[in-house]
Formats: C-alpha cells, sequence, structure tokens
C-alpha cells in the first residue's frame, strides 16, 4: 500500500526540480501572474542580469491596482499610473507575454481572471506578486504570494525556493445560516485562528459546508487565508471544480479536458493524509461578521457587543487599545449601528458575479442613504459583462449605487477611488488596515458584499438578515 | 554571487507595536512607481506624520540606526517587496523581532537582509536596553546566531535555510536557481497540465 498523501505533498512533489544546499526545495511554477505594480522592478532586474523570461507561454499580465474605475481610457489621467501601464505593455511586448489590458476584453483583477479564464487549474503552483494569490488555491493549487525579487526569479527561471511549510486542516461542517456568506465563515476562522496563527502553514479547508460551496464562495475563504497568516490555502477538487472549468477558455479542450479532470481529481488529498494540525469549526456558530478593529482579525458578529478590555487577553491589550481608539468605538456597544460614510463592493475577495447578485438583492430593497458615497467595482470585465447582461448594474443604479468599470479600487486606493479624513467604509474588501483605503485616518469596516449593499441603504451597519 | 552577510553592525532603533503591516511601513501610494529609487524616505509615512515627531524613526536618538526592533509579525500583510526596500533605503540592514510575516521575512533574505527573533523576555530586556542607551552598537551574529549589546549576548533565532543563504552569499536565488539547468525544463514538460494533458 502507498502511504497517503495532501494534495499539499503531491503538488509539491511534482514540481519539484531539486533539493538546494540551503534546505529549501527548488520548486516549479506551473502559472505566473504578474500586474503592474510588482513586476516593472522584477523586469529591470531581470535586464540587470542579462536574462531572458524562461517560459512566457506560462505567464500571463493583467492591470488591476491602478487602473481608474471611472474610465480606462488612454492615456491615463495620472501620469504615473500611465508610465507603469506603458512599462508593463513594453515589458509583455518585449518578452513575448500575453498580457490582458482592458482592450482585451479579459482585464481585471488579478485574482479574478486567472480562475475565470481557466487559467488557474488544479494540482498547479501558481505564484502571483501580490499577497492574495492564495485565492487560486479554490482549485486545489498551491499558490503563493512573492515578492518582485521572486517575481524576478520566476521570470528568469520559472522556479522559486521555497521552504516547506506546515500543513493545517481546517473542517467547516453543517449549514451555514440565511445572510451568512463565505465572507463570513472566512473572517470568523481568522477572528479564532487569530492572524498570525497561519504563520509557517498551508491551510487546507475541508467538511461538508466548503464542499457545499460554489466556486466563487470558495474563491473568497481561500482568498483572505494570508489575512489569517497562511501564504497558501486550498480546497481539494472535486465536481464542483470541474465543472466550473469545462469550457473555459484556457482550459484543456474536449478529451484532454476528461483526461484531465482525471488527473485533478487524483491530486485531492488521500484518505489518512498526515495533517500536523486539525482545526474542526461548526457552521453553526458563524453569523454576519464584521471588523472593528485595524486588523481582519478584530472581527465578531455583526449584534455582538464589542468586549471591555478586562475580556480581553493580557498580550492583546495594547493592539486591542490603539484599535478602539483609531476606531472610535465603545466597549458594550455592537458595530451595528455604526453610521458609514462610504460603500465599497468590489476586490478579489467579493468582486465576482455572485457577490454582486447577492448585493444587488438588497440593493433592490432601497435606496442608499442621503450622504453615503457607494463604490460597485466589478471584479473585471467578464464580471462587469455578465452582471450588464443580468441587469444588475441598472438595479443598483436605481437604488443610487455609482456604478463602476473594473479594477481594484478601493480595497487599497492606488488609483483615485479613496476614503477622505476620518471617513467610516462598510467594505466587502480584505484588510481593514490603518491608512488602507488612501486616508491615513480612514476607517474600513470588513464584511460581506451583501451586508455592504445593506450598510450603503440604512446609511448605517445593520444585520443583512433583517433586509433579506 | 551576491555577497556575503556574517553580521550587521550598528545602533538600533525601537519601534513598539504587533503586527504592524505593510500598508503602515509604505502606504500604497508609494508604490505608483516603476523603481524602487527614492522609497528610503518614505518609510511609515503617514503614522510618522500622525506621530509629529513622535515615531521611532523620527526621533533623534535613533537617527543612523542600522537595526530596527520590532514587536510581533511584523510586516503582515501585502507582498510588496517596497516594504523591506523602503526600510533598507532608509539605513536598516537588519530586522530584530519576535516574530515577522513570512513574505516579508522572505523579501528580505531576497535584499541580504537578516530578520532575527528573539524570545519575548529578551526583546523587551533589549528593547529597554537600546531606549535607555540608545548609542550603544549591537552585533548581529549570524554565524554565532546571537544578537550582543549592553544587555549582554542574546540566542537569536533564524531559520538555517536563510541563515545558510546569508551566510554562503546565495541569497539572490535567481543564481542559485539557474543551477539546475535543463532539469527545470524537465520538471516542467512532465507535468500533464504543461504538456497539455497528452493522450
Ligand atoms: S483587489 Fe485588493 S487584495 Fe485583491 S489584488 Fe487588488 S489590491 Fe490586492
Amino acid at each position: 500500500m502507498t502511504t497517503p498523501l495532501s494534495l499539499f505533498d503531491k503538488v509539491w512533489n511534482a514540481h519539484a526540480v531539486r533539493e538546494l544546499p540551503d534546505g529549501q526545495t527548488q520548486l516549479f511554477i506551473g502559472l505566473h501572474l504578474i500586474h503592474e505594480v510588482t513586476s516593472p522592478q522584477a523586469f529591470a532586474m531581470l535586464h540587470e542580469m542579462d536574462l531572458r523570461v524562461r517560459f512566457p507561454g506560462q505567464t500571463f499580465a493583467t492591470v488591476d491596482h491602478i487602473i481608474p474605475t471611472d474610465s480606462q481610457v488612454r492615456p491615463l489621467a495620472d501620469e504615473l499610473a500611465e508610465e507603469m501601464m506603458v512599462a508593463l505593455e513594453k515589458n509583455c511586448r518585449s518578452h513575448g507575454i500575453e498580457f490582458f489590458d482592458p482592450a482585451s476584453g479579459h482585464q481585471g483583477v488579478v485574482h479574478v481572471i486567472g480562475p475565470e479564464l481557466g487559467l488557474t487549474q488544479p494540482g498547479m503552483t501558481v505564484a502571483c506578486g501580490d499577497s492574495h494569490t492564495s485565492t487560486h488555491g479554490a482549485f486545489g493549487a498551491i499558490a503563493f504570494g512573492i515578492g518582485t525579487s521572486q517575481v524576478r526569479d520566476v521570470l528568469a527561471t520559472q522556479c522559486l525556493a521555497m521552504a516547506k511549510p506546515k500543513l493545517r486542516r481546517i473542517e467547516v461542517d453543517r449549514v451555514l445560516g440565511g445572510g451568512v456568506y463565505a465572507k463570513d465563515v472566512i473572517l470568523h476562522i481568522i477572528r479564532k485562528l487569530g492572524v498570525k496563527g497561519g504563520v509557517g502553514h498551508a491551510y487546507e479547508y475541508a467538511g461538508a459546508t466548503i464542499e457545499a460551496m460554489s466556486m466563487e464562495e470558495r474563491l473568497t475563504v481561500c482568498n483572505m487565508s494570508i489575512e489569517g497568516g497562511a501564504r497558501v490555502g486550498y480546497i481539494n477538487p472535486d465536481e464542483t471544480a470541474v465543472e466550473y472549468l469545462r469550457g473555459r477558455e484556457f482550459a484543456p479542450k474536449d478529451e484532454a479536458f476528461e483526461r484531465a479532470a482525471d488527473w485533478w481529481r487524483s491530486i485531492a488529498s488521500d484518505e489518512g493524509a498526515h495533517y500536523d494540525d486539525v482545526v474542526k469549526i461548526d457552521a453553526a456558530d458563524i453569523s454576519p461578521t464584521v471588523t472593528w478593529g485595524i486588523n481582519p482579525g478584530q472581527a465578531l458578529g455583526v449584534v455582538e457587543p464589542l468586549p471591555h478590555m478586562t475580556q480581553v487577553p493580557d498580550a492583546d491589550r495594547p493592539g486591542f487599545a490603539e484599535a478602539m481608539e483609531f476606531m472610535g468605538f465603545r466597549s458594550g456597544e455592537p458595530v451595528a449601528g455604526t453610521k458609514i460614510d462610504v460603500a465599497f463592493i468590489g476586490s478579489c475577495t467579493n468582486g465576482r458575479i455572485s457577490d454582486l447578485r447577492e448585493a444587488a438583492k438588497v440593493a433592490r430593497k432601497g435606496h442608499v442613504a442621503p450622504g453615503v458615497r457607494t463604490y460597485v467595482v466589478p471584479g473585471s470585465q467578464a464580471v462587469a459583462r455578465q452582471a450588464e447582461e443580468e441587469g444588475l448594474d441598472e438595479i443598483f443604479r436605481a437604488a443610487g449605487f455609482d456604478w463602476r468599470e473594473p479594477g481594484c479600487s478601493m480595497c487599497l486606493a492606488m488609483n483615485p477611488d479613496k476614503l477622505i479624513g476620518r471617513e467610516m467604509c462598510a467594505s466587502s474588501s480584505n484588510r481593514n488596515f490603518k491608512g488602507r483605503q488612501g486616508s491615513p485616518t480612514g476607517r474600513t469596516l470588513l464584511m460581506s458584499p451583501a451586508m455592504v449593499a445593506a450598510a450603503a441603504i440604512k446609511g448605517a451597519v445593520a444585520d443583512v438578515r433583517e433586509v433579506l | 554571487m551576491a555577497a556575503v552577510v556574517e553580521r550587521v553592525e550598528g545602533r538600533g532603533c525601537v519601534l513598539r507595536g504587533n503586527d504592524i503591516d505593510t500598508d503602515r511601513i509604505i502606504p500604497a501610494r508609494f508604490l505608483r512607481c516603476v523603481t524602487f529609487d527614492g522609497l528610503g524616505e518614505h518609510a511609515f509615512e503617514d503614522d510618522r506624520e500622525q506621530a509629529k515627531g513622535d515615531h521611532a524613526l523620527d526621533q533623534e536618538q535613533f537617527a543612523g540606526a542600522r537595526i530596527l526592533i520590532v514587536g510581533e509579525n511584523f510586516g503582515c500583510g501585502s507582498s510588496r517587496e517596497h516594504a523591506p526596500q523602503s526600510l533598507m533605503r532608509a539605513g536598516f540592514g537588519a530586522f530584530v523581532g519576535q516574530s515577522f510575516a513570512e513574505i516579508f521575512a522572505g523579501n528580505c533574505t531576497a535584499l541580504g537582509l537578516p530578520c532575527v527573533t528573539l524570545e519575548p523576555g529578551d526583546l523587551a530586556t533589549l528593547m529597554d536596553s537600546v531606549e535607555l542607551d540608545p548609542e550603544q552598537s549591537l552585533v548581529l551574529d549570524l554565524t554565532a546566531r546571537t544578537i550582543s549589546s549592553r544587555a549582554g549576548t542574546m540566542a537569536a533565532g533564524v531559520r538555517d535555510g536563510t541563515r545558510m543563504a546569508l551566510l554562503e552569499g546565495t541569497w539572490n536565488a535567481t543564481a542559485v536557481l539557474l543551477e539546475a539547468g535543463d532539469d527545470i525544463e524537465q520538471t516542467g514538460t512532465r507535468l500533464p497540465y504543461v504538456a497539455g494533458f497528452p493522450g
């Protein structure tokens, strides 16, 4: 009998080129995604070393972080953004890399387009100069966020030097309640395990709740692995993953697809595979969740009262006090009822079509409250087209929401979409760090897209279950 | 081959607080660039502005420091290499803390900047000592895995692979990875998806 192996081990072993003298593994990278922010310096280093891109056919580019969401017309109004765009175009052209620019109709947030084009497949290693590369793990790929020097490594060698992390299985079982979404599941996991709980680990998400999720929901869960400290998070491929990929532009075709599907199924974790530890989560414990602080682990159920200092473990007290002061919250009160200034629906966490559908269901019930600024930003041009075909853009507009062009937008505010001063933002993105949304004193409340829509129409954070 | 990094010596700068993320180290608006040049002056810009001169990086006693001493989970958040690049350009050659976020630590290694960890007790002692006597010179010795200060010599944690890469000057991984030669193509083309799932 062969030893049962986890998906992680199988994929790792298949991609290991060799052991390096320092004990790390030289790992072949099957899919390399690049974008305008972390690649220009890597190409410059490549040129300095007089090297070429080793596997240009395994490398794909898009533009997402800096792109404005009011108009994608060139040249971009922001000169620095235009310069970054031009650099990416030039680098892709001179190295023969396919670039999904706005004219291609395939542009979008890098972690949205990889899956929707069928570029991301089970059993792959995926690397991208962006920490949310863990998103692609939803297909049963091992996907790493990397820095710019490592982007250079992958461009030059199609490999990374990696130390093998430990493996933790997170089993989520039972059925989610109404108004509870994949976003709530991952916020709950991070709340329980902490923002550094996953450091040195890869997460395998499993259990009935996860198995029942659509691919888009799985993408949301894997996306925020990094917020829990885990660089990699994945879900074993099953028929949901196979059917999602069937017919996608870059997925194998016809008989090759069936052969691919067999291989994909075969790389799922075996029964009895070894995990360094196992964590069990009961889906029935998860309620609509929001963050109240300045890291994604500072979260709680939207109607739960904020804790008092005395209820906080000693070690967390300085961070707790800092967050409460920055956010302007008081112990004993829930986040529900907090007035908001801005609502953002989008990002690689929650900018896919199913997210927009859920948010639109809520938007249909009312109208954006006076004084609330909104941004509904589809994750990609394909998502935007689909939404427009379904009339979601009309629903949003009719409810007073601002329907925008695709990009990262207010997730990190590198384009003109930003908070001003101490504005309070209900956001479907993934990070509530100080300054993340463009204003050093701006405040971010992370939540599901349906909850953001509910907050927009109420003018204050609300329990989405009361609106649905 | 990159330069060998065996020791980093110099004065320390104490930056207290846990979970300091990369958005704070270098706010996203400074990522609108095609080179890393000039990032040094923007390290912690928003935090510094809010601290109105009180931020560790602005305190006179820490001016010219080489070693940044931090708390837990330093560098969490995004993969932006702009974070260690800006700190390197602000003069730091090494980081000492209770723990580091993984991508941040990896980015540091790729730049030849060691991130080493201390036991919480030792870290508290070192922080106090440097705050009391910021003029003292600290020595991070990677060969011995120690950090020495007026507070004594403490054991410094560093991953074996990282330590070896720094000590042997192989932290620029591209050169090392290229040594695999054709084995790269062989591993790649053996993968069914690279080969196009042949029948
Ligand atoms: S949407 Fe946000 S997290 Fe995702 S790639 Fe863009 S900036 Fe990064």
